[in-house]
């Protein structure tokens, strides 16, 4: 007995076979369990995050003038920025717009050139049309000969911005930001400045939308998870239908419910609680209806799921203990069932935040969450630059969000929730 | 029904002198309105006293704590404590300290939270509230667990903790539900101890639910043996093991032998004659409210049984056929079968047992009168 103890010890402390052994195994089974999981990781990387990189690239992306005009930017990268460049960059710039002349990239470069600096598409024209220049002439003559803007460092100054091939600008604008022409962040002016109200316009919604389901879903959830299992089941199955029916179809029903003639104001005329019909539809109230009706299941089942889990001996507990029953109810129960609060409330506000159809559908023109100009900058203006940077800003808030969450709720079930 | 008057009637009787903390009185249980759970119930437990209910599963004995807890209505009779019907009291307005089966820990507060929680609903002065929270976690034998959380406990030290939450507040009375059940036996075997102990030294009174007769036996002052929602017998563990009121408590608390006959001829000096199925006569002591006619069910431990010393002249002899014997270490244990078929196990101290019979082998066995039960049928439910 003794000596197989020692040669035990002995074999555990010289270490190397045993600990060996033991690494070769674990290593087996990590291998297995990572090609358990491949085909998902491959797909997820194929179909998710490959796609939303490239995406978040194009909100840094300035291609136009650095692919159309290559020797232009190049040259213009050892100017100095003060007085007017070279020689060099003058007739770079002459041939390279020769080249373009007349192809869709004249308009992009001219178009790019114009958000940076008003204007600036009349300068691009204008030049362009007296391009190519005559063998031999004078490229800085002749370019400040069409248009005098070229014989303005501000001018050129733009050209180089814009030839970066990396720029903060559209990030900066979907944050109402942009920079001066000395490259300093500005605030823009009131009159353009929309997307810090609508960003912030969509964290209210959601969170009152959330809010709105943690109220509606809490006792149902409770009164579900304190019922016999086959009751729980029917009410299960009504809480998941709005599940199996399409949002459009969700939607269209509360426009028939909520119109000026619909049966909500046909109710409340009856009731006499008012003699005209209201409006419900086409503003905030609309949205908000529908949006609860939408996203109450996410809160439903996590916090049915957390609740489920705790016996209900800690509220007899309680009350054995002389503590009133909702005072129990609040001290007892209530605690142990925050991490389903905490995943019900995230669920619902982080999908509440990327919302877009039910807003566009039900709400009015100041109703509209972010997630309707991203898609109006992909759909209508085909501007992908600004539709990457809100849907950046979009990600970031949410991501930043989450680690709240995980830092203050997450990680633990039943225990420790202070 | 006189089997509940004898019950109530022995269960009453000594209770005059010590004083009565909790009375149920004619108290009836039913869920669905067919199938009473409790029938008729009268039970006084005494200041102070370590009382067990025990009792098969659906015996009724936990509807009863819980209808003393608050959790559970009587549906007819009243239960009064110190005095006053508490019928309507609700559950937290008791003062009755509560063990659950799971100790119901709250998992969210440390251990002295949980035991600061019934002080401060209280509102007890905070030092107060401290120091009777520590003392009661010294007296578990558990001061430095403090700040640990119920997940981190043993299943024997969240036992500790959850007894000493049911104290802190000094309830006049400490429910007890099965609270053993989750642990391995030796740890088990200690606790019940332990609790004993704590019982002892605190005076308080106890009122313990189990199905488990050894726990039973050990811990009790008084056990009250339920079955089908009447209490059979309550006794001290030695009464109740040494003269059972009837077959069920005879069968239900430790082993027994059980023959079936019938009541021949009962005599004044507590003697009876009972007649076996295949005509053997016996000579027995009879139990409470067996009458001449009747069919009976004798009893006998199997430590009682004795094999017949030849010559020696006794009554009640039966020839036997030894089935198999069990070596136990300090005792045999031998399986026979009479002549009438009935089975009959024996129970002999190997020091006791000079000649070890073989298998197949016919014995005669002693049946001492004194130590023979003619008792009442157990009752179908």
């Amino acid at each position: 007995m003794t000596t197989a103890l020692d040669s035990l010890d002995a074999a555990a402390l010289s270490g190397t076979p045993l600990r060996r052994q033991l690494r070769r195994a674990e290593r087996r089974r990590t291998l297995w369990l990572l090609a358990l999981i491949a085909p998902l990781a491959l797909f997820v990387l194929a179909s998710f995050i490959v796609p939303i990189a490239s995406l978040l690239g194009r909100a840094v992306d300035n291609p136009e003038i650095h692919h159309t005009l290559p020797d232009t930017v190049a040259t213009l990268g050892d100017w100095s920025g003060e007085g007017l460049p070279d020689a060099v960059a003058f007739a770079a710039l002459a041939r390279e717009l020769a080249q373009v002349k007349g192809t869709p990239a004249i308009a992009e470069i001219s178009k790019r050139l114009n958000r940076e600096r008003p204007g600036s598409r009349s300068v691009v024209m204008r030049t362009a049309r007296g391009l190519p220049l005559a063998e031999g002439a004078d490229a800085r003559a002749a370019l400040i000969a069409l248009d005098p803007a070229w014989g303005e460092a501000e001018t050129w100054r733009v050209l180089e911005r814009a030839g970066r091939p990396y720029t903060a600008f559209y990030l900066l604008a979907a944050l109402d930001r942009s920079t001066d022409a000395e490259g300093r962040v500005v605030a823009l002016p009131p009159e353009e400045a929309i997307y810090l109200d609508v960003l912030g316009r969509t964290f209210t919604m959601s969170l009152v939308v959330t809010l709105v389901c943690l109220v509606l879903g809490f006792p149902l959830a409770y009164r579900m998870a304190t019922l016999p299992v086959r009751h729980a089941n029917t009410l299960m199955i009504l809480v998941l239908l709005p599940f199996w029916t399409s949002v459009l179809v969700r939607v269209a029903a509360w426009i028939v419910i909520l119109q000026n003639e619909g049966l909500a104001n046909q109710f409340l005329m009856w009731t006499g609680l008012t003699d005209t019909p209201q409006r419900l539809l086409f503003n905030r109230f609309g949205v908000y209806v529908a949006m609860v009706h939408i996203l109450l299941p996410f809160m439903v089942l996590p916090l049915y799921s957390v609740m489920k889990g705790i016996p209900p001996v800690y509220l007899r507990a309680a009350v054995s203990l002389g503590c009133p029953p909702f005072r129990s109810f609040w001290k007892i129960y209530f605690p142990l069932t925050l991490p389903g609060i905490g995943a019900g409330c995230l669920l619902v506000f982080i999908v509440c935040m990327g919302y877009y159809i039910t807003p566009a559908l039900l709400g009015g023109p100041g109703d509209q969450m972010i997630s309707y100009f991203i898609a109006f900058y992909t759909n209508q203006a085909v501007n992908w630059g600004m539709a990457a940077a809100l849907s950046a800003v979009l990600l970031t808030a949410t991501l930043v969000l989450y680690a709240i969450y995980s830092r203050y709720l997450g990680g633990n079930a039943a225990g420790q929730v202070r | 029904m006189h089997r509940d008057a004898f019950v109530a009637c022995q269960a009453d009787a000594p209770a005059a002198t010590p004083e009565v903390l909790v009375a149920f009185r004619g108290v009836r249980k039913t869920y669905d309105g067919d199938t009473l759970i409790v029938r008729n119930l009268d039970l006084d437990i005494r200041r102070g006293e370590f009382l067990t209910l025990l009792g098969p599963s659906g015996s009724g004995k936990t509807t009863c704590l819980m209808m003393l807890a608050g959790f559970e209505t009587p549906t007819s009779g009243e239960i009064r404590l110190a005095g006053q019907v508490i019928n309507r009291l609700p559950p937290h307005r008791r003062n009755i300290g509560m063990v659950f089966q799971n100790y119901a820990l709250f998992p969210h507060m440390t251990v002295l939270e949980n035991l600061r929680f019934p002080l401060a609903v209280r509102k007890l002065p905070a030092p107060e509230i401290d120091a009777r929270a520590r003392r009661a976690l010294a007296m578990v034998q558990l001061a430095g667990f403090e700040s640990r959380y119920p997940q981190q406990l043993s299943g024997g030290q969240q036992q500790r903790i959850a007894l000493a939450r049911a104290l802190v507040f000094d309830p006049q009375l400490v429910l007890m539900d099965e609270p053993l059940g989750a642990l391995d036996k030796q740890l088990r075997e200690h606790m019940q101890l332990e609790i004993k102990h704590i019982h002892e030294s605190l005076g308080v009174t106890f009122v313990f639910v189990t199905h488990d007769q050894g726990e039973a036996l050990t811990m009790s002052d008084r056990i009250a043996v339920f079955n089908h929602g009447v209490i059979q017998q309550i006794d001290t563990p030695a009464a109740l093991y040494e003269s059972p009121a009837n077959a069920f408590v005879a069968g239900f608390i430790g082993e027994n032998n059980a023959l079936a006959g019938r009541l021949a001829t009962l005599t004044t000096d507590g003697r009876c004659t009972v007649t076996l199925a295949d005509g053997t006569g016996l000579v027995a002591s009879a139990g409470a409210g067996v009458r001449a006619g009747e069919p009976v069910v004798v009893s006998i431990r199997p430590e009682r049984v004795r094999l017949a010393r030849p010559g020696a002249p006794a009554i009640n002899r039966v020839g036997a056929r030894l089935i198999e014997q069990i070596y136990l270490g300090d005792h045999l244990r031998l399986r026979m079968q009479l002549a009438g078929g009935e089975p009959v196990t024996m129970k002999a101290p190997i020091s006791q047992l000079d000649r070890c019979p073989g298998p197949g082998e016919t014995v005669e066995l002693e049946l001492a009168p004194e130590h023979l039960l003619a008792l009442e049928p157990a009752t179908p439910g």
